[in-house]
């Protein structure tokens, strides 16, 4: 994710960092760099102008010359104006309104369906009570598509069969909405061209009908120059109140998120971030702006944590370490957390510096890896993942037979759980300045 | 005959005459009064606002340079304009030949680009020209995938080849290149589920679909149709590098191309990976997607 983005501005920054004071000449030079690499990750022309303008008269400013490093001062005035390019302060959903509407609008292929079960399951999971209502009727099996997606999330649907105008369906949803108590409707629209009149007008006849609190413009993160001109036609034409970009997790440089903001006015709300229906990221423009510049976003990481880790297994966890007992069903355990954060490389693409890592030694993460050791682990019986040390070598053999592994595999994972073991011993006789021990004697 | 040709121009005329706009509005103006310079310069910023991209548009405007010598010819820039674009996109006009039967079409590109759409018209383009047209529906993983390629089907009057939703996509694959045998059908399409070009994972998968069809039919996928939505920007040059490093992209359809100032990312794909362009979308309608020609295509943008 906005890696290429990042990495560019790292190298950028990099070579300001390292000057003890900035010079015009300095700032020109970067800036042409940073307007370069603006351009080429599609942020539209004229934001990027601007962008360049404002950070130019801030560098050149009192402030940073009078400061001691000049260098992180640019940085910082870097991520501060990328910051307020992405919308400041992050701003919930506005639900007003008994049900409260959202509309989700766009083009064609932004993500709209997929994005209004998504957003469902994000509601519910709050604890609201969301109505589905799908209001494609153009794109074959437009409806259905969110009749499945509805049903897998166990979120209800309004059956639309037999009508044929939206219109219609939504009066109707929102009598039905009302008698049987949902808070939210989520209602999924058609994608049309901006410029098409004919259903530009279909829409407004929509929102006068739905008096909605929310209408989301659902835009494809790896839009073009043109996405600016998308989002203020739809602007104009139907006031949207914000934006949820699509398709984050692709290898889009966030050009159309860094002008949307600026173009629209309107703050971004969530990010797509996966195929799967709990992909959906609430948006933080300080993170992202880090993200870009490769600063990491350890919030967000701390966030799916607790959200994702069952804190009674964490405690078991601490117990365990503490009194030498962690064992591989343990280890096991601990595996199964962390892939349901996600993706391995979107875990440590939230980590400070890890896209220069990954550039600096053209790191791969494998998710197959951890697949493997699960089956290794899954292969052996409760007896051996309690105390390892049993596993002669026929136990090996069978444990690589059974799990589709080679033997080798699993001698290394065994090795690399002994280390481990190891490890939390050093650390528990060490006491407090264990950890700092450790990590000083590998850095 | 001609008519009908001279009807494909204007609708193609029309879809990109937002781009067309886009670069050249804001350049006309500056042709009379400005100097070479600011006149280039202008250039530039248009180019780059059509999705040129940076190297594309910095290569145009630098040819353009040496051939304004004097500046005193500066109202045929249009002309020389022209001209470096064609350059760029004659090397990639190569239109589709169906030459063998069956045929197998595979399509492929990341979520949303239109990639069902795009078969249901090439489903109806091919049954219109007499050839007997089947279907593959390969999207297992999307909700309602096989619905919509069914009612494309459906429209275009031909079989589709399916199991349910989840399955895997290689053994949809396997059945439809026995169908395609048993029954004679000249043109085999495959759908693909779409895929994020940056998910290895769902990159191997396509590879495996791939194989699969080649080891059922030897030959087979003759065509790997990578569908690229216009109004990508810049990104759309690594999902067709990606692609292309999978699997062999062989031929590409750009979509999307009508209604807004897009359009111009056709360049740098040109210039940059030099896959044959095989068809435009400039529409909703069944015609509007069109063999890509790089004259009318040029016609229109500039």
């Amino acid at each position: 994710m906005l890696e290429s983005l990042s990495e560019k501005f790292r190298k950028i920054l990099k070579d300001v960092r390292g000057l003890g004071a900035i010079s015009e000449a300095n700032v020109q030079e970067a800036l042409k760099e940073v307007r370069l690499a603006l351009l080429e990750a599609d942020v539209n022309f004229t934001v990027v102008k601007d962008f360049i303008a404002i950070v130019k008269e801030k560098a050149m400013g009192k402030e940073v010359l009078e400061s001691l490093s000049p260098g992180q001062q640019f940085t910082k005035i870097v991520h501060d104006e990328l910051t307020a390019l992405l919308g400041g302060e992050n701003s919930g959903l506005e639900l007003s309104g008994k049900p409260a509407v959202i509309m989700l609008v766009g083009l064609q292929g932004s993500g709209k369906t997929t994005t209004t079960a998504k957003l469902a399951y994000h509601l519910k999971s709050k604890g609201r009570n969301p109505y589905i209502v799908p209001a494609d009727l153009f794109r074959l099996a437009a409806v259905l598509q969110l009749k499945k997606l509805a049903s897998e999330i166990k979120v209800d649907c309004f059956d639309s069969e037999g009508m044929n105008n939206p219109p219609e369906i939504c009066r109707e949803a929102v009598r039905i909405a009302a008698l049987k108590g949902y808070d939210i409707l989520l209602v999924d629209t058609a994608g049309r061209l901006h410029i098409d009149g004919t259903l530009m007008e279909e829409l407004k006849t929509l929102k006068e009908i739905l008096k909605p609190s929310e209408i989301l413009f659902v835009a494809d993160s790896m839009t073009g120059q043109d996405a600016v001109n998308t989002a203020r036609g739809f602007n104009e034409a139907i006031g949207v109140t914000g934006v949820v970009l699509t398709k984050f997790d692709g290898d889009a440089r966030g050009g159309a998120a860094l002008s949307m903001r600026l173009t629209t006015g309107r703050p971004i709300k969530f990010i797509g971030t996966g195929e799967k229906l709990d992909c959906l990221e609430v948006f933080h423009p300080s993170r992202l702006a880090g993200r870009i510049l490769d600063m990491g976003d350890v919030l967000t990481l701390i966030e799916k944590a607790q959200t994702t880790f069952d804190e009674k297994q964490s405690k078991e966890l601490q117990q365990k370490l503490k009194k030498d007992t962690f064992t591989l069903e343990d280890f096991k355990n601990q595996l199964q957390q962390i892939k349901k954060l996600g993706s391995i490389e979107s875990i440590l693409s939230m980590v400070p510096g890890f896209s220069a890592l990954k550039q600096a030694r053209d790191l791969k993460v494998d998710e197959k890896d951890l697949s493997r050791i699960e089956a290794i682990i899954n292969s052996m019986t409760m007896k051996e993942r309690v105390d390892p040390s049993i596993l002669n070598a026929s136990r090996r053999q069978r444990i690589s037979k059974g799990s589709g592994t080679k033997v080798q595999e699993v001698n290394k994972l065994i090795n690399q759980y002994s280390d481990m073991r190891k490890m939390i011993k050093k650390l528990r006789s060490s006491g407090g300045k264990g950890i700092k021990g450790l990590f000083q004697n590998r850095m | 005959m001609f008519k009908r040709l001279k009807a494909g121009f204007e609708s193609l005329k029309a879809g990109l005459a937002r781009t067309h706009n886009a670069i050249l509005g804001g350049v006309e103006s500056a042709v009379t009064g400005a100097s070479r310079e600011e006149f280039l310069e202008k250039l530039e910023e248009s180019l780059i606002t059509s999705d040129v991209g940076i190297k594309a548009s910095t290569e145009i405007v630098d040819s353009l340079r040496t051939k304004l010598v004097g500046w005193g010819n500066g109202e045929k820039f249009r002309e020389y304009l022209r001209d470096a674009i064609y350059d760029i996109l004659k090397e990639v006009e190569k239109p589709l030949e169906v030459d063998k039967s069956p045929f197998v079409i595979m399509v492929l590109g990341v979520n949303g680009v239109g990639k069902t759409t795009t078969i249901g018209k090439l489903a109806s383009r091919y049954s219109a020209e007499g050839r007997s047209v089947m279907l593959a529906a390969g999207d297992t993983f999307r909700a309602a995938a096989i619905e919509q390629l069914e009612g494309w089907g459906k429209r275009a009057g031909c079989p589709v080849v399916r199991q349910e939703q989840g399955g895997d996509p290689g053994a949809v694959v396997f059945d439809a290149m026995k169908a395609a045998r048993a029954r004679g059908a000249d043109v085999v399409i495959l759908d693909t589920a779409g895929r994020l070009h940056t998910k290895v994972n769902l990159i191997e998968e396509l590879k495996k679909v791939n194989r699969v069809a080649s080891r059922e039919l030897p030959g087979a996928p003759h065509e790997k149709l990578l569908v690229l939505d216009a109004s990508t920007g810049q990104n759309a040059i690594n999902q067709a590098r990606i692609f292309n490093e999978a699997v062999g992209v062989t031929g590409i359809a750009l979509t999307k191309l009508d209604g807004t100032a897009r359009g111009g990312i056709i360049i740098p794909i040109a210039r940059e990976l030099k896959i044959p362009i095989r068809f435009v979308g400039v529409g909703e309608g069944i015609d509007d997607l069109r063999e890509f020609n790089a004259r009318d295509f040029v016609e229109a943008l500039v």
